[in-house]
Protein backbone atom coordinates (compact mmCIF):
# COMPACT_ATOMS: atom_id res chain seq x y z
CA UNK A 1 0.00 0.00 0.00
CA UNK A 2 2.90 2.34 -1.21
CA UNK A 3 2.30 5.24 -2.96
CA UNK A 4 4.59 6.68 -5.63
CA UNK A 5 5.74 9.93 -3.56
CA UNK A 6 4.96 8.71 0.75
CA UNK A 7 2.86 10.53 1.98
CA UNK A 8 2.72 12.07 5.73
CA UNK A 9 1.04 10.41 8.34
CA UNK A 10 -1.40 12.48 9.92
CA UNK A 11 -1.07 13.92 13.91
CA UNK A 12 -3.43 12.00 14.95
CA UNK A 13 -2.44 8.70 13.50
CA UNK A 14 1.40 8.99 14.68
CA UNK A 15 0.22 9.45 18.27
CA UNK A 16 -2.19 6.46 18.09
CA UNK A 17 0.45 4.53 16.12
CA UNK A 18 2.78 5.69 19.45
CA UNK A 19 0.30 4.92 22.20
CA UNK A 20 -0.77 1.09 21.09
CA UNK A 21 3.20 0.78 21.19
CA UNK A 22 3.46 2.29 24.39
CA UNK A 23 0.21 -0.34 25.70
CA UNK A 24 2.29 -3.03 24.30
CA UNK A 25 5.66 -1.98 25.83
CA UNK A 26 4.75 -0.19 28.91
CA UNK A 27 3.95 -2.63 31.36
CA UNK A 28 7.16 -4.97 30.85
CA UNK A 29 8.82 -1.89 31.68
CA UNK A 30 6.27 -1.80 35.07
CA UNK A 31 7.59 -5.04 35.82
CA UNK A 32 11.29 -4.56 35.70
CA UNK A 33 10.65 -1.63 38.27
CA UNK A 34 8.96 -3.86 40.35
CA UNK A 35 11.27 -6.24 40.71
CA UNK A 36 13.42 -3.90 42.85
CA UNK A 37 10.32 -2.69 44.72
CA UNK A 38 11.16 -2.57 49.10
CA UNK A 39 7.49 -3.65 49.70
CA UNK A 40 6.96 -7.21 50.32
CA UNK A 41 3.09 -7.10 49.29
CA UNK A 42 1.59 -4.37 47.50
CA UNK A 43 2.36 -2.74 44.27
CA UNK A 44 2.23 0.76 45.05
CA UNK A 45 3.33 3.26 42.57
CA UNK A 46 5.76 5.23 43.23
CA UNK A 47 7.51 2.54 45.06
CA UNK A 48 8.58 3.53 48.30
CA UNK A 49 11.90 2.57 47.68
CA UNK A 50 14.49 0.25 45.58
CA UNK A 51 16.28 -3.14 46.40
CA UNK A 52 17.90 -5.99 45.00
CA UNK A 53 17.72 -8.59 47.77
CA UNK A 54 14.41 -9.92 45.61
CA UNK A 55 17.28 -10.96 43.06
CA UNK A 56 19.04 -12.72 45.78
CA UNK A 57 15.92 -14.79 47.09
CA UNK A 58 14.64 -15.86 43.79
CA UNK A 59 18.12 -17.02 42.05
CA UNK A 60 19.11 -19.10 45.29
CA UNK A 61 15.70 -20.77 45.31
CA UNK A 62 16.32 -24.71 44.40
CA UNK A 63 13.12 -25.18 42.57
CA UNK A 64 13.48 -22.28 40.74
CA UNK A 65 16.79 -23.89 39.07
CA UNK A 66 14.36 -27.30 38.94
CA UNK A 67 12.39 -25.82 37.04
CA UNK A 68 14.10 -24.20 34.71
CA UNK A 69 15.95 -27.54 33.88
CA UNK A 70 12.79 -29.64 33.58
CA UNK A 71 11.90 -26.45 30.84
CA UNK A 72 15.20 -26.98 29.11
CA UNK A 73 15.19 -29.91 28.88
CA UNK A 74 11.71 -30.19 27.33
CA UNK A 75 12.04 -27.74 25.03
CA UNK A 76 15.10 -28.93 23.54
CA UNK A 77 13.61 -32.66 22.50
CA UNK A 78 10.45 -31.18 21.54
CA UNK A 79 12.30 -28.78 19.43
CA UNK A 80 14.43 -31.56 18.15
CA UNK A 81 11.75 -34.19 17.23
CA UNK A 82 9.57 -30.85 15.72
CA UNK A 83 12.44 -30.14 13.29
CA UNK A 84 12.36 -34.15 12.05
CA UNK A 85 8.44 -34.45 11.77
CA UNK A 86 7.89 -30.69 10.86
CA UNK A 87 10.84 -30.21 8.35
CA UNK A 88 10.07 -33.52 6.11
CA UNK A 89 6.45 -32.76 6.27
CA UNK A 90 6.91 -29.53 4.73
CA UNK A 91 9.37 -30.96 2.12
CA UNK A 92 6.64 -33.70 1.26
CA UNK A 93 4.04 -31.47 0.84
CA UNK A 94 5.90 -29.17 -1.31
CA UNK A 95 7.62 -31.70 -3.70
CA UNK A 96 4.79 -34.21 -4.18
CA UNK A 97 1.06 -33.84 -4.75
CA UNK A 98 -0.40 -36.91 -3.33
CA UNK A 99 -4.14 -37.68 -1.73
CA UNK A 100 -4.85 -36.47 1.70
CA UNK A 101 -1.86 -33.42 0.93
CA UNK A 102 -4.92 -30.85 1.74
CA UNK A 103 -5.98 -32.36 4.71
CA UNK A 104 -2.60 -33.28 6.19
CA UNK A 105 -1.84 -29.48 5.77
CA UNK A 106 -4.79 -28.71 7.39
CA UNK A 107 -4.12 -31.11 10.44
CA UNK A 108 -0.91 -30.03 11.18
CA UNK A 109 -1.78 -26.30 11.76
CA UNK A 110 -5.09 -27.52 14.35
CA UNK A 111 -3.34 -27.69 17.54
CA UNK A 112 -2.64 -24.10 17.71
CA UNK A 113 -5.72 -23.06 15.95
CA UNK A 114 -7.93 -24.61 18.54
CA UNK A 115 -7.50 -23.13 21.78
CA UNK A 116 -4.88 -24.90 23.86
CA UNK A 117 -7.15 -26.06 26.16
CA UNK A 118 -8.08 -29.06 23.54
CA UNK A 119 -5.25 -30.14 22.83
CA UNK A 120 -4.16 -30.21 26.61
CA UNK A 121 -7.27 -32.30 27.80
CA UNK A 122 -7.04 -34.80 24.79
CA UNK A 123 -3.99 -35.02 25.15
CA UNK A 124 -4.63 -35.75 29.20
CA UNK A 125 -8.01 -38.50 28.43
CA UNK A 126 -5.45 -40.39 26.02
CA UNK A 127 -2.77 -40.97 28.94
CA UNK A 128 -5.88 -41.39 30.99
CA UNK A 129 -7.15 -44.30 28.77
CA UNK A 130 -4.01 -45.46 28.70
CA UNK A 131 -3.08 -45.68 32.03
CA UNK A 132 0.21 -44.05 31.42
CA UNK A 133 2.04 -41.54 34.48
CA UNK A 134 3.17 -37.92 33.88
CA UNK A 135 6.82 -37.67 33.38
CA UNK A 136 8.83 -35.71 31.11
CA UNK A 137 8.00 -37.81 28.21
CA UNK A 138 4.11 -36.88 28.63
CA UNK A 139 5.09 -33.25 28.65
CA UNK A 140 7.37 -33.74 25.79
CA UNK A 141 4.41 -35.53 23.55
CA UNK A 142 2.31 -32.57 24.49
CA UNK A 143 4.61 -30.09 23.62
CA UNK A 144 6.07 -31.53 20.13
CA UNK A 145 2.67 -31.78 19.28
CA UNK A 146 2.08 -27.95 19.07
CA UNK A 147 5.50 -27.18 18.03
CA UNK A 148 6.21 -29.17 14.65
CA UNK A 149 3.69 -26.49 12.96
CA UNK A 150 6.27 -23.59 13.59
CA UNK A 151 9.13 -25.56 11.87
CA UNK A 152 6.79 -26.46 9.46
CA UNK A 153 5.08 -22.99 8.52
CA UNK A 154 9.02 -21.57 8.39
CA UNK A 155 10.26 -24.27 6.26
CA UNK A 156 7.81 -24.42 3.78
CA UNK A 157 7.51 -20.55 3.50
CA UNK A 158 11.17 -20.60 2.49
CA UNK A 159 10.58 -23.69 0.27
CA UNK A 160 8.17 -21.08 -1.66
CA UNK A 161 10.39 -18.29 -1.74
CA UNK A 162 13.00 -20.64 -3.56
CA UNK A 163 13.39 -20.76 -6.96
CA UNK A 164 12.91 -24.39 -8.66
CA UNK A 165 15.53 -23.45 -11.27
CA UNK A 166 18.02 -23.82 -8.62
CA UNK A 167 17.24 -27.18 -8.00
CA UNK A 168 16.96 -28.08 -11.70
CA UNK A 169 20.07 -26.37 -12.81
CA UNK A 170 22.11 -28.41 -10.49
CA UNK A 171 20.31 -31.41 -11.62
CA UNK A 172 21.51 -30.23 -15.38
CA UNK A 173 24.73 -29.95 -14.06
CA UNK A 174 24.62 -33.96 -13.45
CA UNK A 175 24.33 -33.71 -9.31
CA UNK A 176 22.24 -36.58 -7.91
CA UNK A 177 18.97 -36.19 -5.92
CA UNK A 178 20.92 -36.55 -3.12
CA UNK A 179 23.52 -34.26 -4.16
CA UNK A 180 21.07 -31.45 -4.58
CA UNK A 181 19.32 -32.16 -1.82
CA UNK A 182 22.88 -31.34 0.15
CA UNK A 183 24.28 -29.06 -1.37
CA UNK A 184 21.82 -26.95 -2.66
CA UNK A 185 18.59 -27.23 -1.03
CA UNK A 186 20.05 -27.22 2.55
CA UNK A 187 21.97 -24.63 2.63
CA UNK A 188 19.19 -22.71 1.37
CA UNK A 189 16.77 -24.08 4.11
CA UNK A 190 19.15 -23.65 7.21
CA UNK A 191 18.26 -20.71 8.14
CA UNK A 192 14.54 -21.19 8.36
CA UNK A 193 15.01 -24.56 10.23
CA UNK A 194 16.97 -22.47 12.57
CA UNK A 195 14.11 -20.00 12.75
CA UNK A 196 11.85 -22.23 12.86
CA UNK A 197 13.81 -24.21 15.84
CA UNK A 198 14.55 -21.11 18.20
CA UNK A 199 10.78 -20.29 17.80
CA UNK A 200 9.54 -23.70 18.69
CA UNK A 201 11.81 -23.75 21.37
CA UNK A 202 10.48 -20.24 22.22
CA UNK A 203 7.05 -21.68 22.40
CA UNK A 204 7.91 -24.43 24.76
CA UNK A 205 9.63 -22.55 27.14
CA UNK A 206 6.72 -20.43 27.55
CA UNK A 207 3.75 -22.78 27.34
CA UNK A 208 1.62 -23.15 29.98
CA UNK A 209 -2.09 -23.97 29.27
CA UNK A 210 -1.40 -27.63 27.24
CA UNK A 211 1.53 -27.80 30.37
CA UNK A 212 -0.83 -27.74 33.04
CA UNK A 213 -2.32 -30.70 31.66
CA UNK A 214 0.13 -33.32 30.88
CA UNK A 215 2.70 -32.01 34.15
CA UNK A 216 1.25 -34.27 36.68
CA UNK A 217 3.50 -32.98 39.75
CA UNK A 218 6.20 -31.87 37.47
CA UNK A 219 6.69 -27.76 37.93
CA UNK A 220 8.09 -26.18 34.38
CA UNK A 221 9.12 -23.09 34.57
CA UNK A 222 5.78 -21.12 34.16
CA UNK A 223 3.99 -23.47 35.90
CA UNK A 224 6.55 -22.38 39.44
CA UNK A 225 6.16 -19.11 38.43
CA UNK A 226 2.17 -19.52 38.63
CA UNK A 227 2.98 -21.57 41.53
CA UNK A 228 4.35 -18.57 43.76
CA UNK A 229 1.99 -16.38 42.11
CA UNK A 230 -0.44 -15.99 44.72
CA UNK A 231 2.06 -16.44 47.90
CA UNK A 232 0.94 -12.70 49.82
CA UNK A 233 4.61 -12.04 50.58
CA UNK A 234 7.72 -11.66 48.92
CA UNK A 235 5.91 -10.36 45.63
CA UNK A 236 8.64 -9.13 43.94
CA UNK A 237 10.09 -12.44 43.91
CA UNK A 238 7.36 -13.50 40.92
CA UNK A 239 8.96 -10.38 38.53
CA UNK A 240 12.35 -11.36 39.42
CA UNK A 241 11.37 -14.66 38.11
CA UNK A 242 9.35 -13.50 35.28
CA UNK A 243 11.66 -11.25 34.13
CA UNK A 244 14.57 -14.19 33.67
CA UNK A 245 12.09 -16.40 31.89
CA UNK A 246 11.63 -13.44 29.23
CA UNK A 247 15.56 -13.24 28.80
CA UNK A 248 16.31 -16.33 28.08
CA UNK A 249 14.32 -16.10 24.93
CA UNK A 250 14.22 -12.80 23.75
CA UNK A 251 18.23 -12.47 21.86
CA UNK A 252 17.12 -16.37 20.15
CA UNK A 253 13.56 -14.94 19.13
CA UNK A 254 14.52 -11.64 17.98
CA UNK A 255 17.50 -13.59 15.86
CA UNK A 256 15.24 -15.94 14.38
CA UNK A 257 12.82 -12.87 13.74
CA UNK A 258 15.98 -11.64 11.90
CA UNK A 259 16.77 -14.52 9.55
CA UNK A 260 13.13 -15.02 7.95
CA UNK A 261 12.35 -10.98 8.06
CA UNK A 262 11.19 -11.92 3.90
CA UNK A 263 8.79 -14.26 4.91
CA UNK A 264 6.86 -12.26 7.65
CA UNK A 265 3.17 -11.76 7.67
CA UNK A 266 2.42 -15.18 8.68
CA UNK A 267 1.45 -15.12 12.29
CA UNK A 268 3.00 -18.04 14.54
CA UNK B 1 21.12 -17.69 -2.43
CA UNK B 2 23.47 -19.90 -0.51
CA UNK B 3 25.35 -22.56 -2.91
CA UNK B 4 28.47 -24.56 -0.98
CA UNK B 5 31.03 -24.28 -3.06
CA UNK B 6 32.63 -27.33 -5.51
CA UNK B 7 29.83 -30.40 -4.56
CA UNK B 8 32.22 -33.27 -4.13
CA UNK B 9 32.75 -36.10 -6.55
CA UNK B 10 29.99 -39.02 -6.08
CA UNK B 11 31.09 -40.76 -3.20
CA UNK B 12 30.53 -44.31 -2.63
CA UNK B 13 28.85 -45.56 1.15
CA UNK B 14 26.13 -46.77 2.70
CA UNK B 15 24.84 -43.47 3.39
CA UNK B 16 24.65 -42.97 -0.21
CA UNK B 17 23.60 -46.17 -1.30
CA UNK B 18 20.88 -45.49 0.81
CA UNK B 19 20.36 -42.01 -0.41
CA UNK B 20 20.36 -43.19 -4.29
CA UNK B 21 17.71 -45.93 -3.42
CA UNK B 22 15.25 -43.55 -2.23
CA UNK B 23 15.98 -41.81 -5.15
CA UNK B 24 15.32 -43.86 -7.45
CA UNK B 25 11.70 -44.70 -5.11
CA UNK B 26 10.02 -41.07 -5.08
CA UNK B 27 6.52 -42.85 -3.28
CA UNK B 28 8.79 -44.54 -1.08
CA UNK B 29 11.00 -41.63 -0.22
CA UNK B 30 7.69 -39.50 0.16
CA UNK B 31 6.02 -42.52 2.14
CA UNK B 32 9.16 -42.08 5.07
CA UNK B 33 8.73 -38.54 5.00
CA UNK B 34 5.18 -38.20 6.11
CA UNK B 35 5.33 -41.40 8.22
CA UNK B 36 6.19 -39.19 11.50
CA UNK B 37 3.37 -36.74 11.04
CA UNK B 38 1.19 -39.07 9.81
CA UNK B 39 1.35 -41.14 12.91
CA UNK B 40 1.80 -37.95 15.24
CA UNK B 41 -0.99 -36.00 14.22
CA UNK B 42 -3.15 -38.54 12.49
CA UNK B 43 -2.29 -41.09 14.70
CA UNK B 44 -2.02 -39.12 18.65
CA UNK B 45 -3.68 -36.02 18.07
CA UNK B 46 -6.44 -37.49 15.93
CA UNK B 47 -6.71 -40.14 18.07
CA UNK B 48 -6.77 -38.43 21.51
CA UNK B 49 -9.50 -36.05 20.13
CA UNK B 50 -11.39 -39.22 19.62
CA UNK B 51 -10.79 -40.28 23.21
CA UNK B 52 -11.70 -37.10 24.54
CA UNK B 53 -14.94 -37.10 22.69
CA UNK B 54 -15.64 -40.93 23.71
CA UNK B 55 -15.11 -39.19 27.40
CA UNK B 56 -17.84 -36.66 26.89
CA UNK B 57 -20.38 -39.16 26.26
CA UNK B 58 -19.56 -40.91 29.49
CA UNK B 59 -20.63 -39.72 33.07
CA UNK B 60 -19.59 -38.94 36.44
CA UNK B 61 -21.49 -41.12 39.29
CA UNK B 62 -22.28 -38.37 41.34
CA UNK B 63 -22.26 -40.13 44.82
CA UNK B 64 -18.74 -42.20 43.78
CA UNK B 65 -17.75 -39.68 41.81
CA UNK B 66 -16.27 -42.16 39.74
CA UNK B 67 -16.37 -42.16 36.01
CA UNK B 68 -18.94 -44.33 34.37
CA UNK B 69 -18.30 -45.75 31.10
CA UNK B 70 -22.06 -46.06 29.53
CA UNK B 71 -22.56 -43.67 26.58
CA UNK B 72 -25.06 -41.56 26.60
CA UNK B 73 -25.86 -37.86 26.07
CA UNK B 74 -26.30 -37.39 29.79
CA UNK B 75 -23.09 -35.57 30.77
CA UNK B 76 -24.60 -32.64 27.77
CA UNK B 77 -27.60 -32.58 29.16
CA UNK B 78 -26.08 -31.10 31.85
CA UNK B 79 -24.68 -27.87 30.21
CA UNK B 80 -28.04 -26.69 29.54
CA UNK B 81 -28.04 -25.93 33.27
CA UNK B 82 -28.65 -22.51 33.67
CA UNK B 83 -24.89 -21.69 35.70
CA UNK B 84 -23.10 -23.89 32.74
CA UNK B 85 -25.11 -21.95 30.32
CA UNK B 86 -23.97 -18.66 31.32
CA UNK B 87 -20.71 -19.61 31.27
CA UNK B 88 -20.85 -19.89 28.38
CA UNK B 89 -22.52 -16.85 27.18
CA UNK B 90 -20.18 -14.97 29.77
CA UNK B 91 -16.85 -16.08 27.90
CA UNK B 92 -18.36 -15.62 24.13
CA UNK B 93 -18.94 -12.22 24.99
CA UNK B 94 -15.44 -11.89 26.59
CA UNK B 95 -14.12 -13.11 23.49
CA UNK B 96 -15.95 -10.92 21.25
CA UNK B 97 -15.20 -7.87 23.25
CA UNK B 98 -11.72 -8.69 23.27
CA UNK B 99 -12.10 -8.99 19.69
CA UNK B 100 -13.85 -5.70 18.98
CA UNK B 101 -11.18 -3.99 21.32
CA UNK B 102 -7.77 -5.20 19.37
CA UNK B 103 -9.29 -4.65 15.91
CA UNK B 104 -10.00 -1.17 16.60
CA UNK B 105 -6.31 -0.52 18.64
CA UNK B 106 -4.38 -2.88 15.77
CA UNK B 107 -5.94 -0.56 12.95
CA UNK B 108 -3.68 2.38 13.39
CA UNK B 109 -0.66 0.58 13.94
CA UNK B 110 -1.29 -1.48 10.64
CA UNK B 111 -2.53 1.04 8.58
CA UNK B 112 0.42 3.52 9.79
CA UNK B 113 2.76 0.80 8.80
CA UNK B 114 1.39 -0.35 5.75
CA UNK B 115 0.85 3.31 4.35
CA UNK B 116 3.34 5.54 5.44
CA UNK B 117 6.28 4.03 7.58
CA UNK B 118 10.10 3.87 6.17
CA UNK B 119 11.39 0.73 5.72
CA UNK B 120 13.75 0.88 8.87
CA UNK B 121 10.38 2.18 10.57
CA UNK B 122 8.55 -0.85 9.32
CA UNK B 123 11.14 -3.21 10.19
CA UNK B 124 10.86 -1.63 13.71
CA UNK B 125 7.42 -1.52 13.99
CA UNK B 126 7.43 -5.27 12.70
CA UNK B 127 9.27 -6.56 15.76
CA UNK B 128 8.57 -4.15 18.12
CA UNK B 129 4.82 -6.04 17.42
CA UNK B 130 6.28 -9.45 17.01
CA UNK B 131 8.26 -9.78 20.12
CA UNK B 132 5.46 -10.03 22.56
CA UNK B 133 4.07 -13.21 20.43
CA UNK B 134 7.07 -15.07 21.34
CA UNK B 135 7.60 -13.79 24.82
CA UNK B 136 5.88 -15.46 28.01
CA UNK B 137 2.43 -15.15 27.97
CA UNK B 138 2.29 -15.32 31.72
CA UNK B 139 5.37 -13.10 32.13
CA UNK B 140 3.07 -10.50 30.17
CA UNK B 141 -0.44 -10.91 32.20
CA UNK B 142 1.67 -10.98 35.75
CA UNK B 143 3.25 -7.36 34.48
CA UNK B 144 -0.29 -5.73 34.77
CA UNK B 145 -0.28 -6.63 38.42
CA UNK B 146 1.17 -3.96 39.58
CA UNK B 147 -0.51 -1.83 37.35
CA UNK B 148 -4.08 -2.79 38.01
CA UNK B 149 -3.27 -3.36 41.83
CA UNK B 150 -5.64 -0.94 44.29
CA UNK B 151 -2.26 1.75 44.87
CA UNK B 152 -0.84 1.12 41.64
CA UNK B 153 0.39 2.71 38.39
CA UNK B 154 -2.81 2.95 36.70
CA UNK B 155 -4.96 4.40 40.11
CA UNK B 156 -2.19 6.74 40.74
CA UNK B 157 -2.48 8.32 36.93
CA UNK B 158 -5.89 8.66 36.71
CA UNK B 159 -6.11 10.52 40.61
CA UNK B 160 -3.51 12.30 38.76
CA UNK B 161 -5.57 13.86 35.88
CA UNK B 162 -8.96 13.47 38.42
CA UNK B 163 -10.49 11.02 36.85
CA UNK B 164 -10.44 8.57 40.26
CA UNK B 165 -14.31 8.87 39.86
CA UNK B 166 -14.71 7.31 36.72
CA UNK B 167 -13.09 4.28 37.81
CA UNK B 168 -14.77 4.19 41.40
CA UNK B 169 -18.07 4.07 38.78
CA UNK B 170 -16.68 1.22 36.24
CA UNK B 171 -15.96 -0.70 39.19
CA UNK B 172 -20.20 -0.19 40.56
CA UNK B 173 -20.96 -1.04 37.04
CA UNK B 174 -23.18 -4.34 36.76
CA UNK B 175 -21.24 -5.89 34.04
CA UNK B 176 -17.87 -4.80 34.10
CA UNK B 177 -17.06 -4.11 37.80
CA UNK B 178 -16.13 -6.38 40.72
CA UNK B 179 -14.66 -5.46 44.48
CA UNK B 180 -11.35 -4.39 43.43
CA UNK B 181 -9.64 -3.19 39.95
CA UNK B 182 -7.85 -6.63 39.95
CA UNK B 183 -11.19 -8.50 40.92
CA UNK B 184 -13.14 -6.82 38.06
CA UNK B 185 -13.94 -8.24 34.52
CA UNK B 186 -12.50 -4.72 33.20
CA UNK B 187 -9.30 -5.53 34.07
CA UNK B 188 -9.55 -9.09 32.55
CA UNK B 189 -11.05 -7.49 29.38
CA UNK B 190 -7.65 -4.75 29.55
CA UNK B 191 -5.47 -7.91 29.60
CA UNK B 192 -7.06 -10.01 27.60
CA UNK B 193 -7.00 -7.54 25.02
CA UNK B 194 -3.53 -6.37 25.30
CA UNK B 195 -2.29 -10.24 25.16
CA UNK B 196 -3.78 -10.77 21.97
CA UNK B 197 -3.30 -7.28 20.25
CA UNK B 198 -0.35 -8.85 18.12
CA UNK B 199 -2.06 -11.72 16.81
CA UNK B 200 -4.56 -8.81 15.20
CA UNK B 201 -1.78 -6.76 14.20
CA UNK B 202 -0.08 -8.61 11.73
CA UNK B 203 -2.79 -9.84 9.75
CA UNK B 204 -4.77 -6.22 9.38
CA UNK B 205 -1.03 -5.25 8.37
CA UNK B 206 -0.81 -7.86 5.55
CA UNK B 207 -3.70 -7.03 4.43
CA UNK B 208 -3.26 -3.54 4.17
CA UNK B 209 0.02 -4.04 2.37
CA UNK B 210 -1.48 -5.31 -0.39
CA UNK B 211 -3.61 -2.49 -1.13
CA UNK B 212 -1.91 -0.32 -4.04
CA UNK B 213 -1.52 3.33 -3.28
CA UNK B 214 -2.73 3.63 -6.99
CA UNK B 215 -6.32 2.74 -5.87
CA UNK B 216 -6.34 5.39 -2.87
CA UNK B 217 -5.30 7.83 -5.55
CA UNK B 218 -7.92 6.64 -7.59
CA UNK B 219 -10.32 7.27 -5.34
CA UNK B 220 -9.03 10.69 -4.60
CA UNK B 221 -8.92 11.46 -8.49
CA UNK B 222 -12.50 10.88 -8.94
CA UNK B 223 -13.26 13.05 -6.07
CA UNK B 224 -13.68 10.85 -2.62
CA UNK B 225 -12.68 12.71 0.51
CA UNK B 226 -10.07 10.89 2.33
CA UNK B 227 -12.81 9.93 4.68
CA UNK B 228 -15.26 8.29 1.94
CA UNK B 229 -12.06 6.66 0.49
CA UNK B 230 -11.30 4.75 3.86
CA UNK B 231 -14.42 3.70 4.42
CA UNK B 232 -15.63 2.51 1.14
CA UNK B 233 -11.67 1.41 -0.15
CA UNK B 234 -9.61 0.97 2.90
CA UNK B 235 -12.04 -0.58 4.93
CA UNK B 236 -13.40 -3.34 2.93
CA UNK B 237 -9.73 -4.32 2.02
CA UNK B 238 -9.09 -4.79 5.34
CA UNK B 239 -11.99 -6.95 6.63
CA UNK B 240 -9.93 -10.21 5.69
CA UNK B 241 -7.10 -9.10 7.64
CA UNK B 242 -9.15 -8.04 10.69
CA UNK B 243 -11.30 -11.55 10.13
CA UNK B 244 -8.44 -13.33 10.40
CA UNK B 245 -6.55 -11.61 13.14
CA UNK B 246 -9.95 -12.25 15.02
CA UNK B 247 -9.36 -16.27 15.03
CA UNK B 248 -6.58 -15.90 17.06
CA UNK B 249 -8.10 -13.34 20.12
CA UNK B 250 -11.34 -15.24 19.69
CA UNK B 251 -10.18 -18.83 20.13
CA UNK B 252 -7.18 -17.66 22.49
CA UNK B 253 -9.74 -16.24 24.78
CA UNK B 254 -12.47 -19.04 24.46
CA UNK B 255 -10.29 -21.00 26.11
CA UNK B 256 -8.00 -19.37 28.62
CA UNK B 257 -7.89 -20.39 32.09
CA UNK B 258 -4.64 -19.01 33.67
CA UNK B 259 -5.72 -15.00 33.08
CA UNK B 260 -9.24 -15.30 34.86
CA UNK B 261 -7.86 -16.62 37.84
CA UNK B 262 -5.19 -13.60 37.65
CA UNK B 263 -7.67 -11.08 37.27
CA UNK B 264 -11.41 -10.70 37.40
CA UNK B 265 -14.40 -11.68 39.58
CA UNK B 266 -15.08 -15.34 41.12
CA UNK B 267 -17.31 -15.81 38.01
CA UNK B 268 -16.32 -18.46 35.68
CA UNK B 269 -14.95 -18.81 32.52
CA UNK B 270 -15.01 -21.26 30.35
CA UNK B 271 -11.61 -22.77 30.03
CA UNK B 272 -11.73 -22.12 33.51
CA UNK B 273 -14.32 -24.65 33.99
CA UNK B 274 -12.92 -27.30 31.71
CA UNK B 275 -9.65 -27.19 34.30
CA UNK B 276 -11.54 -27.20 37.30
CA UNK B 277 -13.62 -30.43 36.01
CA UNK B 278 -10.77 -32.09 35.04
CA UNK B 279 -7.88 -30.91 37.69
CA UNK B 280 -9.88 -30.79 40.91
CA UNK B 281 -13.29 -32.05 40.26
CA UNK B 282 -12.17 -35.35 38.63
CA UNK B 283 -14.72 -35.01 36.05
CA UNK B 284 -13.36 -35.81 32.77
CA UNK B 285 -16.42 -35.95 31.18
CA UNK B 286 -17.83 -32.61 32.11
CA UNK B 287 -14.40 -31.37 31.28
CA UNK B 288 -14.78 -33.12 27.97
CA UNK B 289 -18.18 -31.72 26.86
CA UNK B 290 -16.86 -28.00 27.88
CA UNK B 291 -14.12 -28.60 25.45
CA UNK B 292 -16.35 -29.61 23.12
CA UNK B 293 -18.44 -26.65 23.11
CA UNK B 294 -15.78 -24.58 22.97
CA UNK B 295 -14.98 -26.72 19.81
CA UNK B 296 -18.01 -26.25 18.12
CA UNK B 297 -17.69 -22.33 18.73
CA UNK B 298 -14.44 -22.56 17.20
CA UNK B 299 -15.66 -24.61 13.65
CA UNK B 300 -18.72 -22.23 13.67
CA UNK B 301 -16.23 -19.39 13.94
CA UNK B 302 -13.89 -20.92 11.60
CA UNK B 303 -16.40 -21.48 8.81
CA UNK B 304 -17.73 -17.80 8.67
CA UNK B 305 -14.33 -16.68 8.54
CA UNK B 306 -13.88 -18.93 5.90
CA UNK B 307 -16.54 -17.23 3.67
CA UNK B 308 -15.42 -13.65 4.79
CA UNK B 309 -12.04 -14.72 2.77
CA UNK B 310 -9.99 -14.88 6.07
CA UNK B 311 -7.74 -17.99 5.03
CA UNK B 312 -6.10 -15.99 2.04
CA UNK B 313 -4.80 -13.34 4.63
CA UNK B 314 -3.29 -15.44 7.37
Amino acid sequence: MRTTSTPRAGLGLRIATFLVVAFLYVPLLVMILYAFTTQTAAFTFPPPGLTTRWWSIALGNERMWEALRLSLVVAGVSTTASIVIGGLLAAAVYRARFAGRDALAFLVVLPIALPGIVTGIALRSTFAQLELGFSTWSLVVGHTTFCIVIVYNNVVARLRRMSPSLAEASSDLGASGWQTFRHVVMPNLATAVLAGAILAFALSFDEIIVTTFVAGQQQTLPIYIFSILFRPRQKPVVNVVALVAIAITFVPVLVAQLLTREEGGHVR
Amino acid sequence: MVVSEAPPRAASGPGRRVGAVLFRHPALRLALMLLPAVLWLGGLYIGSLGILLTYSLYRLQEFTGLVVRDVGLSTYALLWQPANREIVVRTVAMAASVTVACAVLAFPVAYYMARYATLRMRTLLYLVVIMPLWSSYLVRSIAWRAILAGEGLLPWVLDRLGLDGLLRLALQAPLVGGPSLVQSKLSLFIVFTYLWLPFMILPVHAALERVPGSLLEASADMGARPRTTFRRVVLPLAKPGVVAGSIFTFSLTLGDFILPQIFGTSEFFLGQMVYTQVGVAGNLPLGAAFTFVAMAIMLVYLGAARRAGAFEAL
